[in-house]
């Protein structure tokens, strides 16, 4: 059975579209701007929306994804709450919808019953970064049983013959991390060498990329060499600038456009 | 305990402490990788590396060679004639790693890093730090090995442990302040994980307890296993036998995993003392084991104070080395077996120990080690006079002068 992400990227590769993600995290800038901004983001053109479960130690964050996870604790948000607010987004939308965060939550939270509600609530897949391909299995198997999709990165200093494991363990798409560091930072030259170096050996999965692709001329360079790109820390940084949902869909259209003028 | 779905729930051969952690760096159901892909590969080099170099005789002369003519070892240990009287109700000592160069036990891990750096050809280290130990003596071996060193320090800490950040600038090393978070021990160990997933390829991440993704926390107790050798074998020539009862502060846990894990698989009574800070009770401690769940934080799953909601929470402890809301998974394992005993003593008990072993042995500890110290007032009441108790003191009180000064 191949779910409403599945569909909608690998149907974008097969078209020659670029798919465009969007990152947000959960409850921010406020509790209720979640379900609003998922319709602006799908106005705007996105495929697909990761939602950011926040997390009071974010070590594999930039400075904006860090200050908007502590925003959203503050703002009450828990694993509970985010469910609903998927299962309000998915009232009204089939926009596919990724859930990412760090482990100890969903860990606390019980594996079982997590992916058990979020499935529920129509959740399509999940990013777990900091669940390595060796430690992956105790999640995927409910991962596969809820029919959802098990997202893992790939990075410039993963070696090929792992690419190829983690691309046979992936569902979904396989996330491509541009650079080494954390989210947020710069791109250069050499991360696009290191993504198309990537995509030869990724061949099951649309390959997306992200960390770093912060306007919609990277967004189209990185399109180039892959199926598509995740925009994070640029949307946060629009939020934190009051940006209202209206103009967020002019913002997002532009990335749209962008990616649209690959082929 | 449901979720640790997937996980080898067996319990350890008893006698098989030696044999852990497993292949994938688990000490029975705790240990393991949890961190960012980025970081796999330097953590698969760093454990080929490290293998090596355990098969390497030149390597280990190497380290032994440095422990003596840089660091100082062996550290004695000292009968506390004083204490002992003062309790009447066992024979108590020392094992002076406050003698060591730098003043504490952190320098025998850091040796034993640097010298990895050193045959992985990275030219930059970074280390974290609480109480500013473990940095000093990784600010240190850097300048003897003339590696650069960045070292990230929470902005509250500097303010508690300012002679520490002074000592560090003063060996070549740079200090860089963590304002985000608790701005304690925790937000420093992430801030040295970024620094790390960006700078990979170049950097060598000296962790400074036994804490991390595996082989950080093997590695780590290793190194720190110097300790427990030479106590077993001071305690032969002292008094024929070995000692009842040994007994350490646990923070992250490397002074005491050092001290213990000779003894491991002896008969030997251990006891882990963590910081109850201002009392269990009002929730401001940093008793992980005794209060905590398991739960991932730093790259491996343990004993966490978290919230029902899995949100780490804020530890609380006037000693910044044990002001961490994480603890070793080894620790974890062994309070699971039973094989080590974790109780906790609050800031003021500390405080008072620290003022008693000074005033009876001239030895001004460090406030962490005070905690070991401070548990004997309830050793104490059950003990028998002939019974042999060591105390680590894993530090010396320079440090902690201006906060003793205080009371």
């Amino acid at each position: 059975m191949i779910n409403a992400l599945e569909q909608r990227l690998s149907g974008n590769r097969e078209r020659g579209v670029a798919s465009l993600v969007f990152f947000v995290t959960a409850g921010y800038p406020t509790a209720d701007a979640t379900v609003e901004l998922a319709q602006a983001l799908e106005e705007g053109g996105a495929d697909a929306l990761e939602i950011g479960m926040p997390f009071s130690d974010p070590m594999a964050d930039g400075p904006m994804i860090q200050k908007s996870s502590a925003v959203a604790l503050a703002n009450g948000v828990n694993v509970p709450w985010i469910f609903e607010q998927v299962a309000r987004i998915r009232n009204r939308s089939p926009l596919p919808i990724v859930l990412m965060g760090y482990v100890n939550p969903v860990l606390r939270y019980g594996v079982g019953r997590f992916f058990a509600d979020a499935a529920d609530a129509g959740v399509n897949g999940v990013i777990l970064p900091e669940v390595p391909l060796e430690e992956w299995p105790r999640f995927g198997d409910h991962v596969a049983a809820h029919y959802l999709s098990g997202i893992l990165l790939a990075t410039p200093t993963t070696p090929a013959e792992r690419v190829r494991a983690i691309d046979a363990a992936s569902s979904g798409f396989l996330y491509a991390v541009s650079s080494t560091g954390v989210t947020g930072g710069n791109t250069d030259e050499q991360a696009l060498i290191n993504v198309a170096g990537m995509r030869t050996l990724v061949t099951k999965n649309p390959m997306l990329v992200g960390f770093g692709v912060s306007t919609p001329a990277q967004a189209l360079a990185f399109a180039k060499v892959s199926d598509g790109v995740i925009i994070g820390s640029a949307l946060i940084r629009q939020l934190e600038n009051g940006q209202k949902s209206s103009e967020i869909s002019v913002w997002a259209r532009d990335f749209r456009s962008g990616l649209d003028a690959r082929s | 305990m449901t979720w640790r779905n997937g996980v080898n729930h067996e319990k350890a051969d008893v006698h098989g402490f030696s044999g852990i952690p497993d292949a994938r760096g688990y000490y029975g159901a705790y240990g393991g990788r949890f961190v960012p892909e980025t970081l796999i590969s330097a953590l698969d080099e760093l454990e080929a590396l490290y293998g090596d170099a355990r098969r390497d005789p030149s390597f280990a002369a190497e380290y032994e060679s440095m422990l003596r003519s840089f660091a100082g070892r062996p550290t004695p240990v000292t009968y506390a004639e004083r204490l002992s009287a003062h309790y009447a109700k066992a024979r108590i000592f020392l094992k002076r790693e406050d003698l060591c160069h730098t003043g504490a036990h952190k320098i025998n891990n850091t040796i034993g890093q640097i010298l990895l750096a050193k045959r992985s050809g990275k030219s930059r280290v970074i280390a974290e730090t609480g109480a500013g130990q473990h940095g000093v003596a990784t600010a240190t071996v850097a300048a003897k090995l003339g590696m650069e060193c960045i070292v990230y320090m929470g902005e509250e800490d500097m303010g508690r442990q300012s002679l520490n950040v002074h000592r560090m600038e003063m060996l070549g090393a740079r200090v860089v302040p963590v304002t985000s978070g608790t701005r304690t021990l925790k937000d420093a160990t992430s801030e040295a994980l970024r620094d790390w997933v960006t700078n990979v390829r170049d950097t060598f991440y000296i962790i400074g307890s036994v804490v991390g993704p595996h082989p950080y926390p093997q590695m780590v107790r290793d190194f720190q296993s110097v300790i427990g050798r030479e106590t077993r074998a001071q305690m032969d020539a002292l008094v024929g036998r070995d000692p009842d009862i040994l007994v350490a502060c646990v923070g992250g846990g490397s002074n005491a995993i050092g001290f213990f894990h000779p003894f491991l698989e002896s008969s030997v009574r251990m006891v882990g003392v963590e910081a109850a800070g201002l009392g269990i009770e009002t929730g401001k401690h940093a008793a992980t084991l005794t209060q905590g769940t398991p739960g991932v934080l730093h790259g491996s799953l343990s004993y966490l104070l978290q919230d029902a909601e899995g949100q780490v929470q804020l530890a609380h402890s006037l000693s910044a080395g044990l002001d961490y809301p994480g603890v070793g998974p080894e620790h974890s394992y062994l309070k699971d077996e039973g094989r080590v005993h974790y109780v906790s003593v609050t800031d003021r008990e500390a405080l008072q120990a620290a003022r008693l072993l000074s005033r009876l042995e001239g030895i001004i500890p460090a406030l962490e080690t005070a905690h070991a110290v401070a548990y004997l007032e309830k050793l104490m009441l059950t003990t028998r006079p002939e019974e042999v108790v060591v105390v680590n003191i894993s530090g010396r009180g320079d440090k902690d002068i201006t906060t003793y000064a205080r009371i």
